[in-house]
């Protein structure tokens, strides 16, 4: 009798976690009909597909990959059926959410395959872009985990980037590349200390606060364009010119992979050694788990004797840098110069990445990656067999960005104090 | 006994109207003269001419700011206004065409003051919902190119029909592209911040892709037809120059409309309370995520009805897609006026003017326009922070309020 309860009650318990597996295997049996009845049956049985695996940077190469583009199909086609009805019958439990990750690359192979049926596609060259489309979201997503976990919220990241990517194009000019990021760096930590001062000194609410500085910061760096650097004499304050790339001896020498992550520009690699800092020093060290607190239980921190608000102050300060170093991106990084609102957003896709990372350095970077999988994917879609309008390709990362953030892939809880102001007791 | 910190978050509404209930008429005035004399101090700081001034002699220096920054200011005006010896002359002389020509900068200014009318009252009825909408800008997007589309897709409509035909189909369209973040908020979350700034990026390409394809004139390339005669909306001095349309009218209806609702419904009623308190409301037996659904959705028809109406009555022509800049002003709007739909019409008059004056002052001055965006964030920054401009002019400390608002 009572085991007949206890097993009710673990159904009940577990219905939610059921209700999952269901909608999950339903998921997958989907994209498996889905890629057989829209890709198959619009290829014809000789098409091949020939997928080009040079990325380019370097002269590392695999042969070009041509595989008949039905077959392909069909065998990830099958794939996903039998996924599916394991999820089913079983499920992945855990695994879930690596499984549907899977299904998702499978599902975009076979878009590729089948878009670019009777032509050729450059996969190798498309990762590459993605990784370094990547960089400036995965940067602003650290941004968004160190202000996050020390209990503030920051919306500003989009501002706090345009204003590293202008700072870091006008020094970069004058004084050289570096210098450039190094202003550009501590611009960001400049507004960085506005946004702790608004919200920690002085209580204002954190997403007014941020709006602030995103309305400022864009109409300074667009005034600063149209009155100083569109003036013929002064446009000499924005050719910095960018960082170029440097292939790290043996390893870019890698087969297909070594060019795709292994030869690039410096931010890149300090995207890489950040993601190794930053998972260290906030899970590994003191200093790590005094942030945390301070962001999950203010007032048991401020009891051990951590300084509330001190640390508060430090962290945001050091997201604003962060996201400065983010926004010189896209002026040093990539561009070269300075454009009016170059950074269209990426400093609130990087605070979703940040929701999809589940705060940590090594998921926001996956979620990152997979941003920027969907930017270079996108602009490398027109050249498919079916041309896509390039206007409707470039909704794709927002799309993505408002799909994980509904939670598709499983809600995520944040720090527990984030956003809230902390206020020190009077005895 | 002390007060444990709630662990709930609070409602950043909440909290911020209790800062504004608490900051007095004085503040208010003060953090827009501080804005503004900021914003002077930026335009001299940014003006070649006044450093080599400063290299003669310091006195010079300062006299030549501040000249620069009463040219700024007095062309900003003159745009917004009008030139006032013009203006009485021209009544003085009684001739329609001096009047006209006299009385324009200012008829002008309502006509920019129209749709910032409209998204300043959207973002308020979010906000005293508890939601945060920045995607007013790309739902007046949507609204205006939809609006567009009905103005010319139906043919041989009498203009009682078509007009507000069309602006249903501008509002429906806002509707909708509200309703989706208001939706992922309620049913998984979502922050709508991060959501409706999403559907603005959606909107603008999407809205390109349909200037460049379906909806493009097979005439001038980058640009969507005409809308027919019968969509525009009527205009006072048809046959002039002068734009101002009825549109000004309907604005004013739809503030004075969610006022009403706001203050004396029993929606609106539970709207504010949702916005003050979601707990207490949701305790109460009030439906919040309904709220938050309905509230959104409603903010979106207003910003998309706002672009349904530039469009019938201004533009008639959806263009390449530049940001229009209404939707993140009517930010400023909403906050500056306490997020009350009546007091929107004034800050938004007051932003409009000095929209339209900005565009004198950029042709006179060569002070680009974007310096309008950086008062706001002035104004706002000091209204955000009272305590700010306290100390700046040394203002004590106003008695907490019992009862907030």
């Amino acid at each position: 009798m009572s085991n007949q309860i206890q097993k009710k009650e673990k159904i009940i318990r577990e219905k939610p976690e059921n209700l999952r597996q269901v909608i999950m295997g339903a998921l997958f049996l989907l994209i498996a009909l889905f890629i057989g009845f829209v890709f198959i049956r619009t290829t014809d049985t000789l098409m091949t597909t020939t997928f080009v695996m040079t990325p380019g940077g370097s002269k590392a190469t695999l042969p070009d990959l041509v595989f008949n583009t039905r077959a392909a199909l069909i065998a990830i086609s099958a794939l996903c059926a039998i996924l599916g009805v394991y999820q089913l019958i079983k499920g992945f439990g855990k695994a879930t959410n690596w499984i549907l990750g899977f299904v998702g690359i499978l599902l975009t192979t076979s878009f590729l395959a089948w878009g670019a049926g009777g032509g050729s596609i450059n996969v190798g060259g498309m990762l590459r872009v993605a990784i370094m489309r990547s960089v400036p979201i995965v940067l602003g997503a650290f941004s968004g985990i160190l202000c996050e976990r020390v209990g503030v919220t920051n919306i500003a990241i989009e501002g706090m980037m345009i204003t590293g990517a202008l700072v870091g194009s006008m020094f970069g000019s004058l004084f050289g590349l570096w210098t450039g990021v190094i202003a550009a760096i501590i611009s960001g930590g400049l507004t960085g200390s506005i946004h702790a001062m608004l919200s920690i000194k002085y209580k204002v609410n954190q997403i007014i606060s941020g709006t602030i500085i995103n309305i400022f910061t864009v109409g300074l760096t667009s005034y600063i364009v149209t009155k100083i650097l569109q003036v013929a004499e002064w446009q000499y304050l924005n050719q910095s010119g960018f960082f170029p790339s440097y292939s790290i001896p043996l390893l870019s020498k890698i087969p297909f992979l070594g060019p795709i992550f292994f030869s690039h520009n410096m931010f890149v690699y300090a995207m890489y050694l950040l993601v190794g800092i930053l998972t260290f020093a906030l899970f590994h060290t003191r200093w790590g788990l005094r942030l945390r607190a301070v962001g999950e239980h203010p007032k048991a921190a401020d009891t051990l004797g951590i300084n509330v608000f001190r640390t508060r102050y430090l962290v945001v300060i050091l997201g604003g840098m962060m996201a400065g170093f983010a926004g010189s991106y896209f002026s040093l990084g990539s561009l070269g110069y300075f454009e009016q609102v170059m950074s269209a957003g990426r400093g609130f896709i990087g605070l979703a990445a940040m929701i999809f990372g589940k705060w940590t350095p090594v998921g926001s970077l996956g979620a990152g990656l997979l941003f920027g999988f969907a930017e270079s994917l996108s602009t490398n879609l027109s050249i498919l067999r079916f041309p896509i309008p390039a206007e409707l390709l470039l909704m794709v990362p927002y799309i993505l960005t408002m799909v994980i953030l509904a939670g598709v892939v499983g809600r995520s809880q944040g720090p527990a104090a984030t956003g809230v102001p902390y206020e020190k007791e009077s005895l | 006994m002390t007060k444990e910190p709630s662990p709930k978050k609070e409602n950043f509404v909440n909290v911020f109207l209790e800062e504004v209930s608490r900051s007095s008429l004085t503040i208010i005035v003060l953090a827009i003269f501080t804005g503004f004399l900021l914003g002077g101090i930026l335009a001299a700081g940014t003006t070649p001419e006044i450093y080599d001034a400063f290299e003669v002699s310091f006195g010079k220096g300062i006299s030549e700011s501040l000249k620069l920054i009463w040219e700024t200011y007095s062309s900003l005006l003159m745009g917004s206004f009008g030139n006032p010896s013009k203006m009485i002359a021209a009544v003085a002389s009684g001739e329609t065409k001096a009047l006209q020509a006299a009385f324009k900068p200012f008829l002008e200014s309502l006509v920019v003051t129209t749709p910032y009318i409209f998204t300043g009252v959207a973002v308020a009825l979010g906000f005293q919902a508890g939601v945060f909408n920045i995607g007013a800008e790309g739902q007046l997007y949507m609204g205006a190119i939809m609006a567009a589309w009905a103005g010319w897709t139906f043919k041989g409509l009498p203009p009682i029909v078509h007009v507000p035909l069309a602006l249903a189909v501008g509002t429906l369209t806002g509707f909708v592209w509200g309703f989706i973040p208001g939706w992922l908020k309620a049913k998984t979350g979502a922050h709508e911040v991060i959501n409706t700034i999403m559907m603005n990026y959606i909107a603008f390409n999407f809205s390109e892709y349909l200037i460049r394809g379906p909806f493009e004139d097979p005439e001038t390339p980058f640009k969507t037809r005409f809308i027919e005669e019968s969509a525009h909306l009527y205009r006072f001095f048809e046959g002039t120059s002068l734009r101002l349309h009825i549109g000004l009218f309907i604005a004013l209806a739809v503030a004075v409309i969610i006022w009403y609702i706001l203050y004396k419904t029993t929606w609106g009623f539970e709207f504010r309370s949702v916005g003050l308190n979601p707990y207490a409301s949701k305790y109460a037996g009030i439906n919040s995520s309904w709220v938050t659904i309905l509230a959104l959705s409603l903010s979106g028809a207003i910003s998309g009805l706002a672009g349904a109406v530039e469009m019938l009555g201004v533009n008639f022509r959806q263009t390449q897609a530049l940001s229009t800049g209404y939707g993140f002003d009517a930010i400023a709007i909403a906050l500056l006026a306490n997020n009350h739909p009546l007091l929107c019409i004034i800050t938004a008059i007051l932003f409009g003017f000095l929209r339209h004056g900005s565009r004198v002052m950029q042709i006179n001055t060569g002070i680009p326009i974007d310096i309008i965006s950086i008062l706001q964030a002035f104004i706002i920054f000091f209204i955000a922070a009272p305590a700010i401009i306290r100390t700046i002019y040394r203002l004590k400390e106003p008695k907490p309020a019992n009862e907030p608002v």
